[in-house]
């Protein structure tokens, strides 16, 4: 290795927003920093996103993988693959790792995302209790569908029903148990909800909701048994996958005297309280938020890397995020307030025949909130509408049939978003 | 297979070539060799061949609801006829009847009624088109003889056409007049109508008259006529009486044109340029028709046109007549064998000698001795009591006839109420105990007279639907029931039509014209074969004109011109109701639509019921063009689409005849119609009613097209429309919706208002706007589909629905088909985008090879650039990968 005297900068964790960081700088100013990266991860950058399809069988890891090893070493970045970093020295400006190495620093981006939260439950530490958020996890799910038959998700959200419909295509008996009374609460009204429900019970999948885990039960061996409600329903599994949230990865700021609450805080420009740390991704709380989406995160990125370049002013600005379930064949999107309250007005349309559903949140002319279920096709031309503040008044009568059924008579036309 | 046969609407009585098949009838066109047509046809007679539909067809005899069978129904009309003759004497049962029955089934129900049953109640809706021109025909010829015929038009070098829209009304008349003219540009038309009608488009002087005022304009004439030396002094000195004290009359009401002109609202320049046309034009016709008999005065109207013909000689020859046209294709068939209440039968009266002769003619027990009651004052007796039964034949009275809920509430009382007809459900039909169904045009046989006289053949192409009969075998059968069989002893049409021609023989020994001797023994094969002929008809030939030699009807053979005063309307405007009402005929539906509502075709040109008025009127009441209006009478009201037009005068409103509760709601114009009558003729004032309008907001509007006939939605206003393969239903109501508040399980209400079986399977709403939409579909495609929105709503109103109309034969619909069908509009122009390759972005498969191939694009990045497909997440990059490598 061989150390320039360009500005040193050192990058923790090699997920999706540290790289997508990473990249947008190389594009703004390419030879600005002597670069390393410190992942913790067996391998180079990959498609956090894509490991439903993977676990599904319907892509394979090579499919998802976005930066190689030689990617690193073409663009001259020092790249400590499966290296843990588990120290910050702010005083000496360096990072310290598991295995002892010390890499100095003259600007530090945070980008260690976040981990599964398990919930509190006694037996949650049992032989495969899974979560799923790497590449370690899906090969753990692959081989355990090789050898078992019942497999248990907790957690209807996002994330559950992908984990469940990847195992069921391996061929798994999948339930999943849910607390609320309808999946995605969080992301789907009832009735969307009940759609989906509707399509994924016909695929095989089971649904226990309204139900609590109390505990889990192990064999003499230590593997599980057992899942028991609160209810006292119980569930024979073979294996269990926690899909209850994330929580950000703060320890390491934490420990160098960061400012994090539930995660760790920045500005407008993913400045940490030391000014020469920035940290982006699911790791960071802006404004009290935190994130866990792709789309937030990449415009974090591209804010801290024009900051890293010293180009302009760029101040991140939260945006509603749309959300997407990716399940191959199911279409459920929502973005916004679509969960309407107050004086919030509501256009809906249904096609039972098709299984269609669509929800519309207005708040006076202005759209605040969707949710599609069946037809997604113009789930982003109302997301852009929802960002752009739209007055949506002169279309609202054709609004839910879409972008191609809207025309603004022609002097509000400069106000339309150019279409997505 | 073809079939020569007659049209069935309009008076022109066109001849028609009925195509037979195996399966039925394939097609109608017009028959070459008919003389009223030489082939052409109008729209509703081209359209014919959609009537004839099994749909909503009466095909079995019912009493009181249930259905019985002939012997059955037969016998228990018999008898209650029987029963209530007995308890309340003769003129408690009464007949009234259609200028749609063919002569020979006219003839039967006179005969019974007259010569049988014994009383002189038998009218007929024609009493409500051409009674008035009946009453002057007689008045001024001693008989009632149209002297033209057809050719006269093509003959003529001035045509009037006065109270007479013949482009709507009679289609092919004024194809021929039209056609006259483009061969002869010297020949001029004159159209005198309040309203600048379709008929205009040739006129070239077109006289916007004050309704009711035609008598003055006419005196006006024949003052003028004196005045200018255009007077047939010789003529009158032969052939008239009368002229003198008509003149005077004339004079002291329409001293000089000035005065005519002020008295008719025109302009005396226009006046003067009729007038000078009139006296300088020895060959003219002058055509008349509802405009001049629906009125207080309609009998004086006709006589003062009459006055001015007799002046100037122009009676029955070439080119030169008065010419009145009959609105229905055998009003004349109905006058010739007597059907009105105030005449015996074969052009005879109720004096002595006409008694005597017919009395003993028919062999008649009961002879009626007296005239009987005339429709208004019929249903009034039925109202009162006075008549206890009534049999319906063919028509609808309780759509027609002025103040036509007086009519409804008539048959409520009455013992008992006969109805037959071809259609099911009329709005009549409800109040039927019982119900017989008779054999409908393609089915039915026998005679018609159109009119010009020329009687022509109907011929049956097929057989009767279900058990359905010929009108003459249902009265004759009863007739037998009553135990008079030896005098009904027919066994076809042929046998009561030579019945029929033999009794108009006896007028040969007198002045009378309507003679069909010739016919009385003709075989059934000479009476099937019957070409088109204009009476009288005697010693072989054939009349094409009456009168011409100036030999009248009466005793004297002298015509007589009558000395009349223009009264005007009888129900005058006043403030309170400031408005004059007309109402008429539209080009393409036939009186109370029962058939041509039928024939999608004839349903495309004016939809929905609607009322005409001037840009400045309507200003003045606060109406729109399109928007729904409330027509007020002091008898009734009516809700109405408002089609602003500066065809019409200010002050006027123009609605259309022929809606009905079986495809309108609140529009049925008869319940407005002031009960005032012609005392000569008792023919309808149904030109003029004094009225007021007011704009009308509905609380909802909905549209419903539907492949299935539902029963029309009670709401206050409603509009059916037949289309090809579907129903159209435009309402409006002006009660809330409780679904506005939200206590309404709405899927609920769209599925009872579009008499679905189950809540929409497709459904829209959006609660704050008040709109709600809904759609059900199955495999055959689309079923139904509501679109319903409170007041005005512009997704109602804005529907495209010819495009709605289409999906009806489209089959299984496409998926952007269904995906703008609740946008109820046209998604043209909107491209199937394909498969969702990007689901961030959505964008579709197709979206993203067109815009490789458009711009010649070679790897994902690009493509990302141009339709954003990829940037986000980039899961979808493997796939657009695949896209680009299939190129
Ligand atoms: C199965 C799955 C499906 C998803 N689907 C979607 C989706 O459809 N849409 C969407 O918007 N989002 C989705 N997400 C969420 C999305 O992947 C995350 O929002 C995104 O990955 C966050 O990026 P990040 O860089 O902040 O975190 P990460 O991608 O998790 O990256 C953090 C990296 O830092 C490393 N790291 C952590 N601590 C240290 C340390 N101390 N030293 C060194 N390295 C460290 C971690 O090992 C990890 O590789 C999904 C997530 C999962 C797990
Ligand atoms: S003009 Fe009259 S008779 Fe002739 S086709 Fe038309 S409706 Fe029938
Ligand atoms: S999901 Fe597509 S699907 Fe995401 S942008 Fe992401 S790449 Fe397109």
């Amino acid at each position: 290795m061989t150390y320039s005297d360009k500005p040193r900068l050192v990058f923790v964790g090699n997920g999706m927003a540290g790289t997508r960081t990473l990249e947008e700088l190389l594009a703004l100013a390419p030879d600005r920093y002597d670069i390393s990266v410190i992942g913790e991860e067996s391998c180079g950058n990959y498609n956090r996103i894509l490991l439903s399809p993977v676990l599904a069988g319907e892509k394979t890891i090579e499919h998802i993988m976005l930066n190689d090893d030689d990617w690193y070493q073409q663009h001259r970045i020092h790249f400590y693959k499966g290296e843990r970093a588990v120290q910050i020295d702010r005083v000496r400006r360096q990072v310290i790792t598991a295995s002892g190495r010390q890499i100095r620093y003259d600007r530090l981006v945070l980008a260690t995302g976040s981990r599964p939260s398990r919930i509190p439950v006694p037996g949650r530490d049992l032989k495969n209790v899974l979560t799923f958020r790497d590449i370690n996890d899906v090969n753990t799910m692959l081989a355990l569908s090789r050898s078992k038959r019942h497999a248990t998700v907790i957690g209807g959200g996002l994330l559950g029903l992908e984990a469940a419909n990847g195992l069921r295509k391996q061929g798994m008996a999948v339930t999943v148990v849910h607390t609320a009374d309808f999946l995605l609460n969080r992301q789907l009204d009832a009735t969307a909800a009940r759609l989906l429900q509707h399509t994924l019970e016909q695929s095989g999948i089971q649904f226990m909701l309204n139900a609590a885990t109390a505990r889990i039960e192990g064999t003499a061996e230590g593997e599980v048994r057992q899942l028991v409600c609160s209810d006292g329903r119980t569930l024979k599994t073979d294996m269990v996958v926690m899909a209850t949230g994330v929580s950000p990865n703060i320890e390491l700021a934490d420990s160098a005297g960061l400012r994090c609450d539930r995660g760790i805080l920045v500005n407008d420009v993913l400045q940490t309280f030391d000014p020469a740390i920035y940290a982006v991704g699911e790791c960071i709380q802006h404004r009290g938020q935190v994130f866990g989406l792709v789309a937030p995160t990449y415009q974090q990125a591209r804010v801290c890397a024009n900051q890293l370049a010293e180009r302009g002013f760029a101040r991140y600005i939260q945006t509603p995020a749309a959300t997407q379930l990716k399940i191959t064949g199911i279409h459920a999107f929502s973005a916004g307030q679509f969960q309407e309250a107050g004086s919030h007005q509501v256009i809906r349309f249904v096609d039972q025949q098709e299984g269609l559903y669509k929800k519309l949140v207005l708040d006076g002319n202005q759209l605040v909130g969707a949710v599609l279920y069946g037809d997604t096709q113009d789930g982003a031309w109302f997301f852009d509408l929802i960002q752009q503040r739209t007055n949506i008044a002169p279309v609202r009568d054709q609004l839910i049939f879409g972008k191609d059924f809207c025309h603004w008579p022609q002097p509000a036309s400069s106000a339309l978003p150019v279409a997505a | 297979m073809t079939k020569r046969s007659t049209c069935a609407y309009c008076g022109v009585g066109c001849g028609i070539e009925i195509q037979v098949g195996p399966e039925g009838v394939t097609g109608v066109q017009g028959d070459t060799g008919h003389p009223a047509n030489y082939g052409r046809l109008c729209s509703k007679g081209s359209s014919l061949d959609h009537t004839l539909t099994l749909e909503g067809r009466l095909l079995h005899p019912q009493i009181n609801g249930l259905r019985a069978d002939w012997p059955q129904a037969i016998d228990h009309v018999a008898r209650e006829l029987q029963r209530i003759i007995q308890q309340h004497g003769p003129d408690a049962v009464a007949f009234y009847v259609s200028g749609q029955l063919l002569t020979e089934d006219y003839y039967v129900a006179n005969k019974l009624m007259k010569g049988f049953i014994g009383s002189a109640n038998i009218d007929t809706n024609s009493r409500l088109c051409m009674s008035s021109a009946v009453a002057a025909y007689k008045r001024a010829f001693g008989e009632d003889c149209v002297p033209a015929a057809y050719e006269d038009l093509e003959l003529a070098d001035l045509i009037v056409l006065t109270g007479s829209n013949t482009a709507w009304c009679h289609p092919i008349l004024f194809q021929r007049i039209k056609a006259a003219k483009q061969q002869r540009p010297g020949m001029k038309v004159v159209v005198i109508d309040p309203r600048r009608t379709a008929t205009c488009e040739i006129a070239d002087l077109h006289l916007a008259i004050r309704p009711g005022a035609d008598i003055a304009l006419f005196n006006g004439l024949l003052q003028f006529l004196a005045q200018h030396d255009a007077v047939d002094k010789d003529y009158l000195q032969q052939h008239c009486e009368g002229f003198n004290a008509a003149l005077h009359q004339a004079r002291e009401e329409t001293p000089d044109v000035a005065a005519a002109a002020t008295r008719c609202d025109l302009v005396p320049a226009d006046v003067a340029q009729f007038y000078q046309w009139f006296a300088e034009t020895p060959r003219t016709v002058t055509c008349f028709s509802q405009g001049i008999n629906q009125s207080s005065q309609g009998t004086d109207k006709g006589n003062a046109i009459i006055n001015c013909h007799l002046a100037t000689g122009r009676v029955g020859k070439p080119g030169a007549s008065p010419f009145s046209l009959t609105g229905q294709p055998n009003a004349m068939g109905g006058r010739e064998v007597g059907g009105l209440a105030n005449q015996l039968a074969a052009h005879r009266d109720f004096n002595a000698e006409d008694l005597t002769q017919v009395g003993t003619f028919w062999n008649a027990p009961n002879l009626a001795r007296k005239p009987g009651l005339k429709a208004v004052d019929l249903f009034a007796a039925v109202g009162s009591g006075q008549v206890k039964a009534v049999w319906i034949m063919g028509t609808n009275p309780v759509v027609s006839l002025p103040n036509a809920g007086e009519v409804a509430h008539a048959l409520r009382q009455a013992e008992l109420v006969v109805v037959s007809d071809c259609i099911a459900t009329t709005d009549t039909s409800q109040y039927a105990h019982v119900l017989l169904p008779a054999a409908g045009w393609g089915e039915k046989d026998g005679t018609v007279t159109n009119s010009e006289r020329c009687i022509s053949r109907q011929r049956a192409a097929l057989k009767p639907s279900g058990e359905a009969r010929q009108d003459w075998q249902i009265l004759t059968d009863v007739a037998r029931a009553m135990g008079y069989a030896d005098d009904f002893s027919y066994h076809c049409a042929a046998d009561v039509f030579r019945e029929h021609a033999a009794l108009t023989a006896l007028n040969r020994a007198g002045p009378r014209q309507l003679d069909l001797g010739d016919l009385a023994h003709i075989s059934d094969r000479e009476y099937d074969d019957l070409p088109p002929r204009q009476w009288p008809l005697i010693n072989g030939s054939s009349q094409t004109r009456l009168y011409a030699d100036g030999r009248f009807s009466f005793p004297d053979r002298r015509a007589r011109l009558l000395p009349v005063q223009c009264q005007g309307v009888k129900n005058a405007v006043n403030v309170d109701w400031p408005l004059s009402l007309n109402t008429g005929r539209i080009r393409d539906q036939w009186h109370t639509m029962t058939r041509t509502a039928l024939a999608p075709p004839l349903n495309a040109h004016k939809p929905e019921p609607f009322v005409e008025v001037h840009p400045v009127t309507a200003a003045r009441f606060g109406l729109s063009d399109q928007r729904l209006a409330r027509i007020r009478s002091p008898w009734g009201q009516a809700i109405m689409k408002v089609n602003v037009t500066d065809a019409m005068r200010r002050g006027e409103l123009f609605v259309p005849m022929h809606w009905n509760d079986q495809w309108a709601r609140g529009a049925r114009i008869g319940e407005l119609v002031n009960p005032v009558v012609d005392p000569v003729s008792g023919q309808p004032e149904s030109k003029h009613t004094p009225c007021r309008i007011e704009p009308w907001l509905p609380q909802w509007t909905a549209i419903i097209l539907s492949r299935h006939n539902l029963p029309l939605p009670a709401c206050d206003y409603a509009a059916k429309i037949r289309g090809a393969r579907f129903y159209r239903y435009e309402l409006a109501s002006g009660e809330t919706l409780p679904a506005f508040t939200g206590s309404h399980d709405l899927p609920a209400f769209l599925q009872q208002l579009a008499g679905a079986e189950a809540p929409p399977p497709l459904l829209y709403q959006d609660q704050d706007r008040r709109s709600y939409r809904g759609a059900w579909l199955d495999d055959y495609g689309l079923q139904s589909c509501i679109y319903l929105g409170s007041g005005w709503d512009p997704t109602v109103t804005q529907a495209d629905r010819h495009w709605l109309a289409s999906l009806f034969e489209a089959g299984t619909l496409d998926p952007i088909q269904r995906k703008a069908l609740l946008s109820g509009l046209s998604p043209a122009g909107v491209e199937d985008c394909g498969r969702t390759i990007c689901a961030c972005f959505g964008v579709g498969e197709n979206s993203i090879r067109k815009c490789i191939n458009d711009l010649q694009l070679t790897d994902a990045a690009e493509v990302g650039k141009h339709v954003k497909a990829g940037t986000n997440c980039g899961s979808c990059l493997p796939e657009i990968d695949a896209i680009l490598a299939q190129k």
